[in-house]
């Protein structure tokens, strides 16, 4: 049951040869048995999810069942979710239960799916390998010592576990694409704006977004069905229409032009990923796509630019975690300095605070123009290069990461080493457009996935390359043992 | 020395809208504490801010009626800081691109002369909470009922020159944005608030002087006194030979002190930079054009038309013209009086002192302008005695009636205005008093003057009150002079 | 680019996060790394270029004034760390 595709679990409730209570408990049950070795839940929402699966039922025998009426699915913990805790992996947000939903959560809710649980990511979504969680390392299910990514890391091992047939996830320089890349599952980060981020606790506004985590490119575009379209209470939402995304999933590739950036293919990159992103570009051309170079000038500049940007805007966007309204407070403040500093200090974790602090730095008096200006004006320059590829090719493919899963610890000593896993996927961010990691190949036993940038709002055409692979290979259906 | 006095003002302006600037929790004043706090204003993780239409309305229609340049595109910024009564974190406000560009704002001054004063612009931005300084344990309680009300804070020049031309500036704004409907000018409740800016150099010298910043003043006799209070510190201080610290200070106006505000523990840094959770406001012609078509008459104007329409003299068409609601008021009681100078007497006399009296808003006035006017019809024909007048407007006041003419009637207010009755009255008094109608011939006009009371009294009381004073003494004049 | 002790004491107040000597050692050395990486961005030729605050160049949509939002003082206030009297409590607020 668990191997099954949310596409056919959607099948299976609809003939009735199945219940979403029995669904709902063989997952539950599969997570009590399981998620001791990955730790990928913080939260398990057992009685809950019992409770809507039982509505779910209802709902299906009343007649107005929707595709996802009766699937369980598990969300980030970093959805607000009414009446269930949300932590944002960090301790400042141990005991918080929120009394509103997110959006995304809301329409999960609205669509009749059964949420299973809060999954573990790293705190306040800053990291790439999970390890930065208040809760916890997720350990990824293809290595017992290897990491699975980040931040959306718990959603990824769920999934690739067996433990959920989908899971949501957010993305600010890599956190859905990396994690699919490690955990040999398929991750959509959609176009700024395409989902909603209200109730999605903020880490860098202007480079979040929510997107999907599933084995295959046909359940993304099934979760991202019920995911995109306008939220009036997201100002940075887009108001254009969502089209069905499975509906174009079976076109044909044919005449598809692809870009490789030259950047992203130097003598730099393992031989080994090379050979793999070859390989599946090759595929491609099987498939009757066209494939020629193109160039990404000034990609290399885009950690640096992210590595501002991101940090100011989270140094404003966490000075709500202040022990007033909600939230980790110190104990006996003396003074409100004390309960700010000391509530802080211990609310958040290292490499929050190190970003909070960067942040603060070039934000503050000086440094400016030096640091957030002029990363803002990177940031355009970053753009303008897809902008510019993008007008000789359908879609740019590259590897996802530089290298498939590390092994736990290995990056923790120096920030910037961890940094540098997101070569490849940060400037997406910074543009803003939609990109997807696919899985491959295999490099030392372990998945590695292949990127696939498209021009704004090209979701549905990325979902078709990537089911297209899909139908003619079978890496995203190769389970951990 | 002599010196010249620099006054620049910043005023935070509430917004009347319905709703937060951000949100769309009530905005009303008065509730019980926090009820109005909503997930957004209390900066619950994960929430979004979405702007107020009306917030953004109500800043071009200020613009529009200040004569400036309205930005085109606006953008909100952070303004980082730690404050409990701040949730964020952070305001959310404008800075380099502001929805008000540079306009200005003429103010009349005592000698008759009037002058220009400088806006160097309008922003919108969001108010904070209020901190209860009661004790809760040694603690303090937050209250966030009004966090995220929409405000524009207008910034002036260094244009004014005095105390008087600063409040007279505040007065003006105050009428504006009361004319306008923006704002609901309640200074009590905290909907207008200034700040002052005062510097001091020697007379005659180009260059400013080190300001200081007194902030908060919620009214305008406090900023009367804190400017006076401040120009003689600095001056005080210039003339020791010392020199001004660049500073912001605390005006307590029931001790007439001020305090320099604690020092922080580090220098502010607010680090400003543009809201990545809202995106650039434009504001197109149609918008424009729309806000204009809502803009009401002005003060100006109003004061313009007033002099025309009713020959009112320019003291007298300023004061009642200034203020939106004094001007309805006047000319609601004209309608019915038909009487402007009488009426304009009547509003800025009687009425003003019971109002300031009862410390009330002529919004709240027990009297209606058809009440007054329908009084002052009253007093212009000589149906009552200005006393007679008095008592009417008494009851008017106090609820004990509410039509004019009733109440002349059931208290018998009604003056005695014709002269055969009056004469026949008069002759039957004189008949009585043979003694002082001797004493009274042989006086000197002085004496006779005063003598005059001494007839008048009986008279009254013949008439039970009703003989019209004027006629009685004209009639006695006659007679007693013959 | 390197940062002092006193950038790092200095910026530890702005943002509010109390750090003992030991930390500030250790951000000496990982914020200067980052710094370090971040420097990069000076090596771009930026003249003329706009900065980029958003992805999109979308336009805000304005809300119409009516209130949406009724009293949940309970809900919010079951989760505050502290309140009395309907207000949240902190440490005496001196201006």
């Amino acid at each position: 049951m668990h191997n099954k595709s949310v596409a056919e679990l959607s099948r299976a409730l609809a003939s009735g040869e199945v219940s979403s209570v029995e669904l709902t408990q063989h997952f539950l049950d599969r997570i009590k048995q399981e998620d001791g070795k990955y730790n990928s839940f913080i939260t398990v929402c057992e009685d809950s999810a019992l409770d809507e699966a039982r509505l779910a039922d209802e709902r299906r025998s009343q007649g107005n069942a929707t595709p996802w009426t009766g699937i369980p699915f598990a969300q980030k913990d970093i959805f607000c979710t009414n009446g269930v805790r949300t932590t944002c992996g960090s301790r400042m947000l141990e005991n918080f239960i929120p009394p509103y939903d997110a959006t995304v959560t809301a329409r999960f809710r609205d669509a009749g799916a059964v949420c299973l649980g809060k999954t573990n990511l790293d705190e306040f979504a800053m990291g790439s390998s999970n390890e930065s969680s208040h809760f916890g390392a997720t350990t990824n299910p293809w290595g017992e010592n290897r990491v699975p990514g980040g931040s959306s890391g718990g959603s990824a091992a769920a999934v690739a576990a067996g433990l959920t047939p989908a899971a949501t996830a957010t993305d600010t320089g890599g956190s859905i694409r990396q994690p699919a890349s490690f955990c040999g599952i398929t991750g959509l980060k959609p176009t700024y704006g395409r989902v909603s981020r209200y109730g999605m606790i903020a880490y860098a506004s202007s480079l979040d977004q929510g997107g999907t985590l599933a084995r295959s490119a046909e359940d993304n575009a099934m979760m991202l069905n019920i995911m995109a379209g306008f939220d009036p209470k997201d100002s940075t939402s887009i108001d254009r229409e969502v089209p069905d995304y499975t509906a174009t999933l079976g076109e044909p590739l044919k005449g598809l032009k692809i870009g490789l950036p030259k950047e992203y293919f130097t003598d730099q990159l393992d031989p080994a990923m090379a050979q793999t992103i070859r390989t599946a570009v090759a595929e491609y051309e099987k498939l009757g796509a066209t494939v020629k170079e193109v160039s990404l000038p000034n990609a290399h500049l885009a950690i640096a630019a992210y590595y501002v940007i991101a940090p100011a805007e989270a140094s404003a966007n966490l000075s709500r975690f202040d022990g007033v309204r909600y939230g980790h407070r110190c104990s006996d403040p003396k003074d409100l300095m004390d309960l700010y500093t000391r509530t802080r200090e211990e609310g958040f974790g290292e490499e929050v605070k190190r970003r909070i602090m960067i942040g603060t730095y070039a934000l503050s008096a000086g440094y400016f123009d030096a640091y957030f200006l002029k990363a803002q004006k990177v940031r355009r320059l970053v753009q303008q290069d897809f902008v510019n590829a993008l007008k000789e090719v359908d879609v740019l493919m590259s590897p996802t990461c530089p290298s498939p899963a590390f092994v736990q610890g290995e990056k923790t000593s120096d920030p910037v080493t961890m940094y540098l896993e997101d070569i490849f996927t940060i400037a997406i961010n910074l543009a803003g457009l939609p990109a997807m990691s696919v899985p491959a190949g295999m490099v030392n036993g372990l998945p590695v996935g292949l990127q696939i940038i498209g021009d704004y709002f090209s979701e549905a055409r990325l979902l078709n390359a990537a089911h297209q692979f899909q139908l003619a290979t079978d890496w995203h259906q190769r389970k951990p043992a | 020395m002599q010196w010249d006095v620099v006054i620049g003002l910043e005023i935070h302006v509430q917004l009347a809208t319905r709703t937060k600037i951000f949100s769309g929790s009530s905005t009303a004043f008065g509730a019980e504490p926090n009820t109005q706090a909503n997930a957004v204003d209390l900066a619950m993780p994960g929430t979004l801010p979405v702007p107020n239409e009306q917030a953004f309305r109500y800043a071009v229609m200020f613009g529009l009626a200040i004569d400036a340049d309205i930005g085109r595109r606006s953008v909100f910024e952070r303004k980082n800081y730690f404050y409990p009564d701040l949730p964020k974190g952070y305001q959310t406000t404008q800075l380099e691109q502001p929805i008000v560009g540079p306009g200005h704002v003429d103010i009349d001054l005592a000698d008759g002369s009037s002058k220009r004063i400088r806006i160097h612009h309008a922003h919108l931005e969001e108010d904070a909470g209020k901190s209860l300084h009661e004790d809760f344990h040694g603690m303090s309680g937050i209250d966030l009922n009004r966090a995220g009300t929409p405000l524009i804070e207008v910034v002036t020049e260094p244009d004014m020159r005095s105390a008087e031309e600063a409040v007279a500036f505040a007065k003006k704004l105050h009428s504006l944005v009361t004319s306008l409907g923006i704002c609901d000018g309640d200074m009590s409740q905290g909907s207008m608030r200034f700040d002052v800016n005062i510097s001091l150099k020697p007379k005659g010298q180009e260059a400013f002087g080190t300001r200081t910043e007194t902030k908060n003043l919620n009214s305008f006799r406090f900023m009367e006194q804190a400017i006076a209070h401040e120009v003689e510190r600095q001056m005080d201080i210039l003339e020791d030979g010392g020199v001004i610290v660049q500073e912001t200070r605390l005006y307590n106006g029931d001790r007439d002190e001020s305090r320099s505000m604690r020092t922080k523990e580090e220098a502010n840094d607010y680090r400003y930079f543009p809201c990545p959770d809202l995106l650039p406001v434009e504001i197109d012609d149609t918008f424009i054009d729309d806000c204009r078509s809502r803009l009401p008459e002005l003060p100006d104007a109003r004061k313009a038309r007033f002099k025309e329409q009713y020959g009112l003299n320019d003291y007298d068409a300023g004061l009642l013209g200034g203020d939106a609601s004094l001007a309805t008021f006047f000319e609601e009681a004209v309608s019915h009086s038909k009487d402007a100078k009488l009426t304009a007497n009547w509003v800025q006399g009687e009425l003003s002192a019971r109002l300031n009296a009862e410390d009330r808003l002529i919004s709240d006035s027990p009297i209606s302008g058809a009440q007054l006017g329908d009084l002052i019809v009253r007093i212009a024909d000589d149906s009552i005695s200005s006393a007679g007048a008095k008592k009417v407007f008494d009851a008017l006041w106090t609820g004990e009636g509410d039509n004019v003419d009733a109440i002349i009637e059931a208290r018998g207010l009604k003056q005695v205005s014709d002269t055969g009755a009056l004469e026949a009255m008069v002759d039957e008094v004189l008949a009585g008093m043979p003694e002082q109608i001797a004493q009274y011939k042989e006086a000197d006009e002085k004496k006779r003057k005063k003598m005059m009371g001494g007839f008048m009294g009986p008279l009254m009381k013949a008439s039970k009150g009703q003989g019209n004073p004027k006629l009685f003494t004209e009639i006695l004049k006659k007679k007693l002079d013959s | 680019m390197t940062i002092s002790r006193e950038d790092i004491e200095k910026v530890a107040l702005l943002a509010r996060i109390r750090v003992n000597d030991q930390q500030v050692t250790e951000l000496e050395k990982d914020l200067g790394n980052i710094l370090n990486l971040v420097d990069q961005l000076q090596s771009a030729d930026t003249e003329n270029v706009k900065p980029m605050a958003h992805p999109l160049d979308a336009i805000q949509r304005l809300r119409p004034d009516e209130v949406t939002e009724s009293n949940q003082r309970e809900a919010f206030q079951a989760i505050a760390p502290a309140t009395e009297a309907g207000l949240y409590l902190v440490p005496k607020v001196i201006d």
